[in-house]
């Protein structure tokens, strides 16, 4: 009886393993391409400060940046150290501001050009008057949403 | 003499590649930024006639272009300022110097041009704070404990009600003026 319930044996071919390089090559090929590393090369310094209330922006397709301090070292012999800003790559005054928001807009779907957020990167050593004078263009521009990115504090978050 | 070669081992190839998935996994940041939100007024060309405010519904903070912070009227250091925006947009009427109600108090903000972007967003930090802390005890009050942060709330299910109660009895009315151009 006890015989009945044996299995006979049978020899498992060995799985071939030769393909998973090739499939784990793919997938890194994948992350390769699709992540990047930085956007934009930074022109001007941008030590963001940290605070505490912020949230998190999660739609990615309405955000436009606006880099905003002093240029690097290395431009600094071309444009001074005042605070400047950075729209895309090249170094800007504020009123230049206005076609930007046009560009930025004109990019978009057509629905949701009014939703536009300007982020704004701002140096923490940088002074409010160059601050204030974006926000007059942004304002001209009727780009109202705007948010400051900033870190997160560890210390004082609860 | 002819040999055969043996065959090479491959399965080792597989951890080498995994380790590279990894490596690149960690380094590249698919990076989600966080910011705090402002709406900024519209822009008129005729700049809009001062609102005639009553004093104690009012609550004035000043930094001047040292980062010295001014707070009605009076010296005051950043760490206090959360705690006092607290006191004077809860206060509903209890001590006449400060405001009547959420819905009337106003603060009322203004930096210098020479004012660093760090204290500004520090301060600015502080009274978005103590609109946030007060928004979210009323929100644990609303929903017996359930949500402690008003940002939880989903718009999607029936707590869009609640949202909307929220907003209204706890309207965020912080005013941002133009910076004065002392400093510099």
């Amino acid at each position: 009886m006890l015989g009945h319930f044996k299995r006979k044996k049978k020899a498992m071919p060995a799985i071939s393993t030769a393909s998973l390089p090739d499939i784990v090559f793919i997938l890194l090929f994948f992350f390769m391409v699709a992540t990047r590393m930085r956007e934009t090369e930074m022109k001007v310094k941008s030590n963001l400060p940290k605070a505490t209330e912020m949230e998190k922006l999660e739609k990615k397709d309405l955000l436009s940046y606006i880099f905003i301090g002093a240029p690097e070292e290395s431009f600094q012999k071309e444009f001074g150290s005042a605070p400047r800003l950075q729209l895309n790559d090249r170094l800007a005054t504020p009123d230049e501001v206005i076609d930007f928001v046009a560009s930025e807009k004109a990019k978009m779907r057509p629905e949701l050009q009014n939703a536009i957020i300007i982020a704004i990167k701002c140096d923490k050593d940088a002074d409010l008057g160059i601050l204030s004078d974006v926000k007059i263009e942004l304002r001209k521009a009727n780009a109202l949403k705007v948010t400051y990115i900033t870190l997160k504090d560890d210390k004082k978050s609860r | 003499m002819a040999r055969t070669t043996p065959e090479i081992n491959a399965s080792s190839m597989a951890d080498i590649a995994f380790l590279l998935l990894v490596f690149f996994l960690v380094t590249t940041e698919i990076d989600i930024d966080e910011g705090i939100n402002v709406a900024l007024p519209p822009w008129t060309d005729v700049p809009p006639p001062p609102v005639e405010l009553n004093d104690k519904n009012t609550l004035t903070v000043l930094i001047n272009s040292r980062n010295q912070l001014l707070v009605e009227e009076e010296l005051d250091d950043i760490d206090n300022l959360r705690k006092r925006t607290i006191e004077f947009l809860s206060n509903n009427g209890r001590n006449p110097e400060l405001s009547n109600s959420p819905q009337e108090a106003v603060v009322s903000f203004k930096g210098d041009v020479g004012t660093s972007y760090e204290t500004y967003i520090q301060v600015y930090n502080e009274l978005r704070g103590a609109y946030n802390d007060l928004r979210n005890d009323l929100t644990r009050k609303k929903t017996n404990g359930r949500i402690s942060n008003f940002n939880d709330l989903d718009r999607t299910t029936r707590d869009s009600i609640l949202i909307e109660e929220i907003k209204f009895e706890l309207p965020i009315r912080l005013s941002e003026a133009e910076p004065t151009k002392l400093g510099k």
